[in-house]
């Protein structure tokens, strides 16, 4: 089954390789693989789905935190969560099927960004479903270009990454950012 | 003070007590060397790279050390690859510092140019591609960190000839803690996961312990043997768990897996409980998985969380460092009485004793097994035995009985053919005054040879015992066994051993018989410069017992007694 994984890396030179090259070394297939800045500087945030069962995953889990600049894992696979991919589809149009087409990308939300007399560009957001969903109504007309992002992935609820350990209020509605920060800060002392 | 990035290099080395490093200069490492001749370093000039690895890997080993290898960009840095991946697969620290081209041609293919920290990403620890001066100082403190805390491991700085040569004004060290946000080394299992261990132990009617590299690395051989004695557990050993508990022990048992003892094997298979202690199930010891130790619980300590569940599903995982953890569970174990277990192991030992080659009759040939048997009684035990890989090697660990910690040093994961010397010639430098042994087969000896000049150069004296069969010895065996005896490649026609070492301008000898061992041994031990002792032995003769890869652990290929066939156990 899809295991969804929150990883988040010290931003560095080669970290993204370092986390690819795991992923061939132990035979594990990416199905995506997305990565991006968080709030903190220095720190990004992958956002990996991958196949594989409970005990594959957890294993795969052990290898990325042998990876030094690996700071912290979560699986979000099974908590509340939600996932997100992003898609542009070019799609050939004509004066005939173009309302058809801006019709039928509002159904599912979508916006079209860029429009020409022969074509158009649609931008989706959703989840994975929904976008193969706007693909397979879409492929009949003609699809010429697409690109996605792969799934963007975050927990529901107040419960957080943050630099790189997880931020959680010890009673709902409490707010102890302020106790995080200063407990952040006097682990950050160094571990050597 | 103003320094150069070369001069930081050595810097930063002499900060970490580095007193000797194995290297090869190039053009792209010239300015670090350069500079080394105005620090206080013993320099060792290897004859190939993949050697200087191996002896920084022996140095490591012997010493408890982090090792210290040198090697130029291009060629030079790919050579280091296989002895990187030796020390990676064995958990030995080691920091291997590669010139790389300067950093404007990094990716433009210019010569002598290799993508080493790419090439390297999945068999070291870590590694950092170093493109300035001001950053050569957080990557040799850090790689030093990375390499010897937690599970140990290779680390590799690859610095650009531009970042050596830049200066830095007002350059200071800085000995502020490291900060490493993503790497925890310092793990530690929780208390009721200590407790529920020592009541599983206390329970346990017939317990084993499984004692790996992870008892020497961690420290913990007091503590094991308390352990031990105090709860009458017997131990078997990995090949790299050699020294953690001394051979001679009365409840050590002796090596367990595919060339193991049978009645260790047995044991295993009979335990209730298994309590592995910084061993990683090794494809080598379990065998086949399915049916490996299907009634023993099992326990398993080591500081690596990923080896946990890796290969054997264990039923209390305790992560973090054995010492420590030994020491909480120490206080819990309760003396048990277990005659019945140990009888039941004693009385499978008796059977095994009777197919030993020891207790054949003379035949008059010279078995390799005789050779290393005779080297270790002749030697007291007293010398540091330091093997290459095959066969000589199995024998070497069925009857080199090691009592002492860090005095056994083999190449076990990768199983490195070409180990032996090099590895010898660290573990020397390491201890000047121990007696060190070589034994490795004529193939594995040819592939580093060449390292016997480094031995005249540096003024190491070492005695080499070549079990030389004329045969890839242990490839034979498997073609022997599963291949019809079709034996494809493994003969082999060697040089005159002898007369390698006179190149050289060592000595060589040569023994053709058992009566003739003991004095070669003798003269070699009374050399002061290196000898290469050529023992000619059967040619065909194989390592007895023999567990098929992939077989059940039980399913033994023994050796036949004198009258009788070979038997496998079912």
């Amino acid at each position: 089954m899809q295991h969804t994984l929150v990883v988040l890396v010290e931003d560095k030179p080669g970290v993204l390789n370092r986390v690819a090259s795991l992923f061939r070394r132990r035979a594990f297939n990416i199905e995506s693989l997305t990565v991006g800045h968080t709030e903190s500087e220095g720190i990004s945030r992958m956002t990996i789905v991958v196949d594989g069962d409970q005990v594959s995953v957890e294993r795969l889990t052990s290898y990325l935190y042998k990876l030094v600049n690996v700071i912290q894992v979560d699986d979000l696979t099974g908590k509340p969560m939600v996932s997100r991919d992003l898609a542009m589809i070019k799609v050939s149009t004509n004066a005939e099927n173009r309302a058809e087409i801006i019709q039928m990308a509002d159904v599912f939300r979508a916006r079209v960004v860029d429009v020409t007399a022969s074509s158009l560009v649609i931008e989706v957001t959703g989840d994975e479903h929904k976008i193969d969903g706007l693909v397979e109504v879409l492929k009949p007309l003609g699809i010429i270009e697409m690109v996605r992002t792969g799934a963007v992935a975050m927990s529901r609820g107040c419960e957080a990454l943050m630099n790189g350990r997880t931020y959680a209020p010890a009673t709902a509605g409490e707010c102890c950012l302020e106790n995080y920060h200063t407990s952040y800060a006097a682990e950050m002392q160094g571990n050597g | 003070m103003n320094r150069t990035g070369a001069q930081i290099v050595w810097e930063c080395l002499q900060r970490e007590g580095v007193e000797i490093v194995f290297g090869y200069p190039g053009g792209a490492n010239l300015p670090i060397y350069d500079a080394m001749l105005d620090y206080p370093v013993r320099h060792v000039l290897g004859r190939h790279e993949q050697s200087l690895v191996h002896m920084a890997d022996g140095y490591a080993r012997a010493s408890g050390k982090v090792g210290v290898a040198m090697a130029t960009s291009g060629p030079g840095a790919t050579n280091l690859v296989t002895g990187i991946a030796n020390a990676h697969m064995d958990s030995v620290p080691l920091v291997c510092i590669t010139g790389q081209v300067p950093s404007r041609l990094i990716g433009y293919d210019a010569f002598q140019e290799s993508d080493v920290t790419g090439i390297t990403l999945p068999i070291t620890k870590h590694n950092y591609l170093v493109t300035h001066a001001s950053e050569i100082m957080p990557a040799i403190r850090e790689a030093f960190y990375i390499a010897r805390s937690g599970r140990p491991g290779p680390v590799l700085v690859d610095i650009a000839k531009d970042a050596q040569q830049a200066s830095i004004t007002d350059w200071k060290y800085d000995a502020s803690p490291i900060r490493l946000p993503g790497y925890r080394p310092d793990l530690r299992p929780a208390p009721e996961t200590v407790r529920n261990a020592a009541e599983m132990i206390n329970s346990a009617r017939r317990p084993l312990i499984l004692a790996g590299h992870g008892i020497l690395i961690s420290g913990a051989m007091a503590e094991v043997r308390r352990l031990v004695e105090t709860a009458r557990v017997p131990v078997a050993m990995t090949l790299l768990g050699f020294g953690a508990v001394p051979a001679t022990h009365p409840l050590n048992l002796g090596m367990m897996g595919m060339h193991g003892e049978a009645w260790v094997n047995t044991a295993i298979q009979e335990a209730d409980l298994l309590l592995a202690c910084g061993i990683r199930f090794d494809d080598r010891i379990t065998g086949q998985l399915n049916s490996y130790a299907v009634h023993a619980r099992k326990i398993h300590i080591d500081i690596d969380p990923s080896e946990i569940n890796k290969n054997v599903k264990v039923d209390a995982g305790l992560v973090g460092d054995l010492k420590d953890i030994l020491r909480q569970i120490l206080p819990l174990i309760r003396p048990v009485d277990r005659a019945e277990w140990l009888a039941r192991i004693q009385s499978v030992r008796a059977n095994s004793a009777a197919r030993d080659i020891q207790n054949h009759p003379e035949n008059g040939r010279l078995h390799a097994a005789h050779v290393i048997h005779d080297l270790w009684r002749l030697t007291r035990g007293g010398a540091t035995i330091v093997t290459d890989v095959g066969q000589h090697q199995m024998w070497a660990a069925q009857y080199c009985r090691i009592d002492t910690p860090h005095t056994w040093i083999s190449s076990g994961g990768l199983g490195t053919m070409g180990f032996g010397l090099p590895a010898a010639i660290g573990a020397k430098l390491a201890n000047p005054d121990r007696e060190v042994w070589v034994i490795a087969g004529d193939g594995g000896f040819q592939m580093t040879q060449a390292e016997l000049a480094t031995a005249v150069q540096e003024g190491v004296k070492i005695n080499v015992a070549i079990i030389n069969n004329g045969y890839l010895g242990m490839v034979r065996q498997w073609q022997q066994f599963f291949y019809q005896g079709r034996y494809a490649a493994t003969p082999l026609r060697n040089p005159d051993f002898v007369k390698i070492a006179e190149a050289h301008d060592l000595s060589g000898l040569r023994v053709t018989c058992r009566s003739e061992i003991e004095g070669a041994v003798r003269r070699a031990e009374s050399i002061p410069h290196t000898v290469v002792i050529d023992f000619r032995v059967e040619p065909e003769d194989t390592v007895y017992p023999m567990v098929p890869a992939g077989a059940d652990l039980h399913a033994m290929i023994r050796r036949p007694d004198p009258a009788g066939e070979p038997v496998t156990e079912a």
